[in-house]
């Protein structure tokens, strides 16, 4: 049995469930065909009655998982910093807030918290308690364009490492490895209206990896981008290749991966994220934890295409199984 | 990222007498991914055939009773959830013009995570 688990987080499936085309629970039963049971969960999506939520809601939660199979996997917090117009939260409500969202972690039986990455590592060191109380892991989300070894992301790394905490961490999403500009964000900017010229240079400079503003003023400036034009170069500023070779040294700090994807080609391969070079260092660093598929192509295809999240992220599997397995015997 | 389906198109009626109508409403949801607390609505803009129509002619009920926009903003104990329809009521003498007109809605959100306000922005032709 691999130490990689599958999984899928409910955020993939955003598209069918905000038209009412999917259920929570066709969402799961479909990941438990797929051999994902691992399940991720947004309270603030799936939970309507989201912050008040009874016993009876986690029974018929729990029942629902164990028709299926499946289990929780990880929690995805929010925190509503900016809730009031005159003024941020305090430092105590922000706690506050967090610590409502470790509790009902724990009454939903998770161990994982996916903490937004803007949240100060100060405030974090203050739920620590709480969090090592309940068991529950505060996995700060590093998600592009910042990456892991981003001097933010050591903040909280300084913090856990300080406090000698399981408890804090960190918790990759795998959009931080886009090795080649996606095809289906370039089709959208083109239907805007975007040359294929202009395009094939955005895409060119991202190949090699020229640092984004150098593309943002050519194709601003020098070529009087049009306003897809630019907006496509400016997507190059959340575009970053982190070195998969540096997740061994991170592999301590996370438990859960949200793996992040914008389109699956129809041979089982990511045209833009470079898992076949992190799942090997995965595989590698002998981290054990779940790759929770998080499809978030939705929003570049729905203008002209059926949006169909379930063929997406069996592809995202087959991928998975594949690399896993390949990685797997290489080292064995 | 849900931008084309906001306004719900065969949900637009109008309000008040049928001889003399007060105002139109129509359906939307909430342009997110995620649920959200009332008060980091902003600003729901109606307009018609581009004109915007004033903020205070706008009510907006979720399912639990209609609300101004600004009191929308001091609204702490009420969610506007992942999916779910909520109405918008325009006060509008004689209601929605006759014939093909253009409805717009952008909804502008306070997410705390971004630096900048989210704006989600639908556009549909109507026929009353």
């Amino acid at each position: 049995m691999s130490k990689i688990k599958r999984g899928i987080s409910l955020y993939s499936f955003q598209e069918e469930m905000f038209l009412g085309r999917m259920s929570v629970e066709d969402v799961v039963a479909f990941g438990a065909q797929l051999g994902a049971k691992g399940i991720e969960i947004l309270p603030e999506q799936n939970m309507p009655t989201f912050p008040n939520i009874t016993d009876q809601q986690i029974g018929e939660w729990r029942d629902m998982l164990a028709r299926h199979g499946a289990h929780f996997t990880c929690y995805d917090m929010f925190l509503d910093t900016k809730r009031r117009k005159d003024r941020l939260m305090s430092d105590e409500e922000q706690v506050e807030s967090i610590h409502r969202d470790l509790a009902l972690c724990n009454r939903l039986g998770i161990k994982n918290m996916r903490i937004l990455i803007f949240v100060r590592p100060d405030i974090l060191e203050r739920c620590v308690p709480l969090a090592e109380k309940l068991d529950v892991h505060m996995g700060v989300e590093v998600h592009a364009p910042w990456y892991l070894d981003h001097a933010w992301i050591l903040r909280t790394i300084e913090v856990a490492d300080r406090l000698k905490t399981k408890h804090l961490g960190i918790l990759p999403d795998m959009g931080i490895f886009m090795k080649h500009y996606p095809p289906a964000f370039r089709a959208r900017f083109e239907r805007q209206g975007a040359r294929p010229e202009v395009t094939q240079f955005i895409v060119d400079q991202h190949e090699q990896k020229v640092m984004c503003e150098y593309t943002i003023y050519e194709v601003a400036v020098k070529m009087q981008g049009n306003k897809a034009e630019v907006a496509m170069a400016e997507t190059l500023r959340h575009a970053p290749y982190a070195n998969p070779r540096r997740i061994g040294d991170f592999a301590p700090y996370f438990r859960h991966i949200q793996a992040k994807f914008y389109e699956m080609n129809e041979d089982y391969t990511d045209p833009a994220l470079a898992y076949d070079e992190v799942i090997p260092e995965l595989v590698k660093a002998g981290w054990e934890g779940t790759l929770s598929s998080e499809y978030e192509g939705n929003r570049w295809i729905q203008d002209v295409h059926e949006v169909d999240s379930r063929e997406q992220v069996r592809r995202q599997h087959v991928m998975f199984e594949r690399l896993i397995a390949k990685a797997e015997a290489e080292l064995a | 990222m849900f931008d084309k389906y906001i306004i719900d198109p065969a949900s637009v009626q109008n309000i008040g007498p049928a001889n003399a109508p007060t105002g139109f409403s129509f359906t939307t949801k909430l342009g997110y991914y995620r649920g959200l607390g009332l008060s980091m609505v902003e600003d729901l803009k109606v307009s018609i055939d581009d004109e915007a129509l004033p903020r205070e002619a706008v009510l907006f009920d979720e399912g639990q009773g209609p609300l101004t926009l600004d009191e929308m903003e001091e609204t702490f104990d009420r969610r506007w959830a992942f999916g779910a329809p909520a109405t918008i009521a325009v006060a509008l003498e004689g209601g929605f013009p006759k014939g093909e007109h253009k409805l717009t809605l952008q909804q502008r959100l306070r997410i705390s995570y971004m630096p900048f306000p989210s704006f989600n922005n639908d556009e549909k032709v109507i026929s009353l």
